[in-house]
């Protein structure tokens, strides 16, 4: 029990030791603080109505009433943005949540019984990343149906391949090590040794290749979203937005394009910079 | 046979296992949607004798493996059905397109190519210096830009603020006529006819979505020069250069950069991947008439075969793109093929 304490002091004194060292990791936590809360809160939050058009108003430039200004339906640009922020982040989670799970599961049988699975879906991986990615994803979702539930199928299978490969690779050089025969010879079942025994050592790699993925897939979603896939107008998005906001830079109103496209930035931004703080979080190099 | 070329047909017999892959499943995206094919491919308009038609045209009405078979030949034979929303076979509008497209690939290339280089070798030699951050920053900028926005941006500030780039539609400007076409790259072509008139004009046009795809590239290009050069200049043969008396400008050039050339050359089959997707978006920003806009207005007409189409040739494209890669690996690399003894 204390030793089980003192592991857990232990890594929480090596977590604000990495914050201290690394301010920019600070930040990125707190920039992620900000989206999560926009992302639960964002419609309680915002001072208009992201839908309610206003024809009296449209296309103004920022001011104290409208922050980040009107687009041309009168619609208060930050009110759009802010709650577009659980749109974007539930796509973006929810196809990484997917793929990360998919992936453990394929790469924990590929690595650990190895022989035909392990060629067959190695194959699989090999084609899937021998299409351009986000062409793949286009072809899935103009296969499956132009649906926001299909973009986050399609970024999923996209990413299918990189945490099967990062587990796969785990998996193997832990097979048959020592811990791994000791709970095999305690009686557990082959399934039970790799997901309680073998994958939890594979975490923390993973965890960094979530958060940088994270960043990737909500491009991914707002690309799709820009090019007419998935989410529709009127729902607030920020690839959406980007777009339509497209058709007025040429003249001069960049307010409508310019705050969506920052923001997305940010919350990528935002994710890999994370990704980078997990890294050093969990990199056994710099902890001594 | 030497073992250079046993180990080039080697890799080139490793490609066919892949290209069979990426037909199934490009033959699964096709044919096992989860509605009705035959209806898909009629198009929006289509009624019930239409889709009856289209279903025996395709050999809908087989079963699947011969329409695996039937496909597959088709394609061989360069067919990839018929568009609905411009009517003619999709081999044709693609072919007639890819030039377009591959301009403004390669131009992004070279460009961020000729930046990205020098300053991950500049960035690798000064570590820790301006020139470091500042590759760092940019690194890190780079990947999170959305190039669409990137292209929003530059047409405000290019086109709209300072008027130094032409109206972001397309190739030409309409006051031009393209030039006589041979390659199909304008910029080739209207030098081939002696225009320059036309040649300028065409790459005042290519000029802007160029930088925003190359923005993008840039970023994993200068990241792995960086890293690939400083493990070089870490490494013994080159304190073995450096203590042999050799000049500066020898050990940098002729030791380190050939040796981290060849992580650099590796990361380029990466960055095709994110250029030919990001390609997409570009060319719908600029209104660029490549392959990328054709498929996204099929994409919004429903028009299957054309996006089909697309995809199966973005994915040919890019494992030719890889192989060809690994080819010059094989050419730059001196020890490959001896790794086969």
């Amino acid at each position: 029990m204390s030793q089980s304490i003192d592991i857990r002091t232990g890594g929480w004194s090596h977590f604000v030791y990495v914050l201290r060292d690394n301010p920019v990791t600070l930040v990125s936590f707190g920039l992620f603080a900000v989206f999560a809360i926009s992302a639960v809160f964002g419609p309680a939050l915002v001072p208009y109505d992201p839908l309610a058009t206003n024809a009296t108003s449209a296309l103004q430039p920022p001011s104290w009433d409208h922050w980040f200004g009107t687009d041309n339906l009168g619609r208060d640009v930050f009110s759009r943005v802010i709650v577009a922020t659980r749109l974007d982040l539930t796509i973006s989670i929810l196809a990484v949540a997917i793929s990360f799970f998919i992936g453990t599961v394929l790469g924990a049988i590929a690595g650990y019984w190895g022989g035909w699975w392990d060629i067959v879906l190695n194959r699989l991986f090999d084609t899937i990343m021998a299409f351009p990615l986000f062409v793949l994803a286009m072809g899935i979702v103009a296969a499956l149906g132009n649906s926001v539930e299909n973009i986050i199928y399609a970024t999923a299978i996209i990413n299918i391949p990189f945490y099967a490969r990062l587990v796969r690779a785990e998996v193997n050089v832990r097979r048959d090590a020592g811990f791994a025969r000791a709970a095999r010879l305690a009686g557990n079942s082959h399934p039970r040794v790799v997901a309680f025994h073998i994958i939890p050592n594979a975490l923390p790699p993973m965890m960094v290749q979530v958060s940088l993925n994270l960043g990737w897939a909500i491009l991914n979603a707002a690309g799709l979203s820009f090019i007419g896939l998935g989410v529709r107008p009127p729902t607030p998005e920020w690839g959406i937005m980007v777009a339509e906001g497209a058709n007025f830079i040429v003249s001069g109103q960049w307010w409508v394009a310019l705050f969506p496209g920052l923001w997305l930035m940010l919350a990528v931004f935002t994710f890999n910079l994370m990704g980078d703080g997990l890294r050093d979080l969990v990199d056994p190099r710099r902890r001594t | 046979m030497s073992s250079q070329a046993k180990a080039i047909s080697l890799r080139i017999a490793q490609t066919i296992p892949v290209l069979l892959g990426v037909v199934i499943i490009s033959f699964v995206l096709t044919r096992a949607l989860p509605g009705d094919p035959a209806a898909y491919f009629a198009g929006v308009m289509a009624d019930a004798n239409s889709i009856e038609a289209t279903r025996e045209a395709l050999g809908l009405d087989k079963p699947m493996i011969q329409q695996f078979f039937l496909y597959v030949g088709d394609m061989l034979q360069g067919d990839l059905g018929r568009s609905i929303s411009t009517g003619r076979p999709v081999a044709t509008d693609l072919a007639e397109r890819l030039p377009a497209s591959l301009e403004l690939t390669l131009t992004a290339l070279v460009l961020s190519c000729l930046i990205a280089v020098p300053l991950g070798i500049w960035a690798a030699v000064r570590q820790g210096s301006w020139v470091d951050h500042l590759c760092r920053v940019l690194v890190t900028a780079g990947v999170s830009l959305p190039t669409f926005f990137t292209g929003v941006l530059l047409i405000y500030v290019f086109y709209y603020l300072l008027g130094w780039a032409p109206s972001p539609l397309g190739r030409l400007d309409f006051l031009y006529l393209s030039p006589p076409r041979v390659t199909g790259f304008y910029l080739i072509d209207s030098l081939l006819a002696r225009d320059m008139e036309v040649f300028f004009a065409s790459l005042r046009q290519l000029a802007l979505p160029g930088i925003t795809l190359g923005l993008f590239t840039l970023a994993p290009i200068a990241r792995m020069t960086r890293a690939a050069m400083l493990t070089a200049l870490s490494s013994d043969y080159l304190r073995t250069a450096r203590a042999a008396g050799l000049g500066p400008r020898k050990v940098l050039y002729g030791y380190a950069f050939r040796n981290a050339l060849l992580p650099v050359v590796t990361t380029l089959g990466m960055v095709f991947s994110f250029v030919l997707g990001a390609n997409v978006l570009v060319e719908k920003v600029f209104a660029w008439p490549g392959i990328g806009s054709y498929a996204v207005e099929a994409l919004v007409a429903s028009d299957y075969a054309a996006v089909q189409g697309f995809v199966l040739a973005m994915a040919l494209l890019f494992v030719f793109l890889n192989l060809l890669i690994d080819l010059s690996y094989a050419l730059i690399d001196p020890r490959i093929g001896f790794t086969e003894k």
